[in-house]
């Protein structure tokens, strides 16, 4: 069987060709969905990929929630399908109500563009089964709003449930609890602030991209 | 009907760390301006809008702030109606 994903495309996304490029290589069917489709098509991964979705007016991933593809994500997402949220895709799951919580300004008002290490902490989610508990992955973030936050009642629900998935080694954007990537509830929608597509080959700097890609598609499989 | 005039401010929650504010605030001593202190930043959003009355222009703006204009997550909103 081929997995199937729809990568979705807003005005002003700019890494769905780097996500599609990458998942195509793990052997994956990958459709870019302009946001005014109304459907899906059958894609068994949703990738909101990064970039400036509605040019960030208002809030980052505040318009893109009401585009009209936005309702067909929401239906997937609540009927278990994958949804991986990268950057801006965080931000937009996270405005979308999909992802408890909101992405703020980076502490220190920089926009950063580097190389982070960052932990696995749930290695029983669809995005990191093939990790570790505790691996390390070499990840490259590129946002000016990253920093993670949320109210203390749900921060404790994060942690008792097993939500957060991955947090920075050395925090660089004053993330709350160091959280760099987190799931909803049920498993299935991972949002977070580095982009795994960008370190899938070791002339990049990195290839553990690949380590939470293949583990999505994993999943994928064994849901078919 | 009747069109109203609506003031919005977006402002960070108490208690939410403002890196804008924050900076604004690092700069005044170097402007020699002293005893300024909790500087916030946030947003002024100005709409008009069609209703029956202010109650009822009131009560629409807030829930366009509540689902649109602000995350209630990390914002709170004010909202002034003025007839126009």
């Amino acid at each position: 069987m081929t997995v199937r994903a729809a990568a979705v495309v807003f005005p002003g996304t700019n890494c769905e060709r780097d996500c599609a490029l990458v998942l195509e290589r793990l052997g994956v069917s990958v459709e870019l969905l302009w946001h005014t489709e109304p459907h899906l098509h059958g894609a068994d991964i949703v990738v909101l990929p990064g970039g400036f979705a509605h040019g960030d007016y208002l809030r980052t991933g505040a318009i893109a929630r009401f585009s009209p593809v936005m309702d067909a994500v929401s239906a997937h997402a609540r009927n278990g399908g994958l949804v991986i949220g990268i950057c801006n895709g965080f931000q937009v799951l996270c405005e979308a109500g999909l992802l408890p919580g909101a992405l703020r300004k980076n502490r220190g008002l920089s926009f950063l563009c580097h190389w982070t290490e960052v932990r696995v902490c749930n290695h029983a989610t669809p995005f990191t089964s093939r990790a570790e508990e505790g691996q390390r992955l070499k990840l490259p973030i590129n946002h000016f709003e990253g920093g993670y936050y949320c109210d203390e009642s749900t921060l404790a629900e994060l942690r008792e449930n097993g939500q957060v998935a991955l947090r920075y080694e050395h925090n660089p954007n004053g993330s709350l609890d160091d959280i760099a990537g987190i799931t909803n509830a049920a498993g299935n929608v991972l949002g977070l602030m580095p982009h795994p597509e960008r370190a899938c080959e070791a002339l990049l700097g990195s290839e553990d991209g690949v380590v939470l890609l293949s583990s999505m598609i994993d999943s994928a499989l064994r849901a078919a | 009907m009747s069109r109203y005039l609506a003031k919005v401010d977006v402002m960070p929650k108490d208690g939410i760390s403002d890196p804008q504010g924050q900076t604004i605030e690092r700069a005044l001593p170097a402007l020699g301006l002293k005893g300024i202190s909790s500087v916030r930043v946030g947003k002024s959003i100005s709409l008009q809008i069609d209703a029956t009355d202010e109650d009822d222009a009131r009560r629409r703006v807030s829930e366009v702030c509540a689902r649109l204009l602000s995350n209630p997550v990390i914002e709170s909103f004010d909202v002034v109606v003025l007839p126009l």
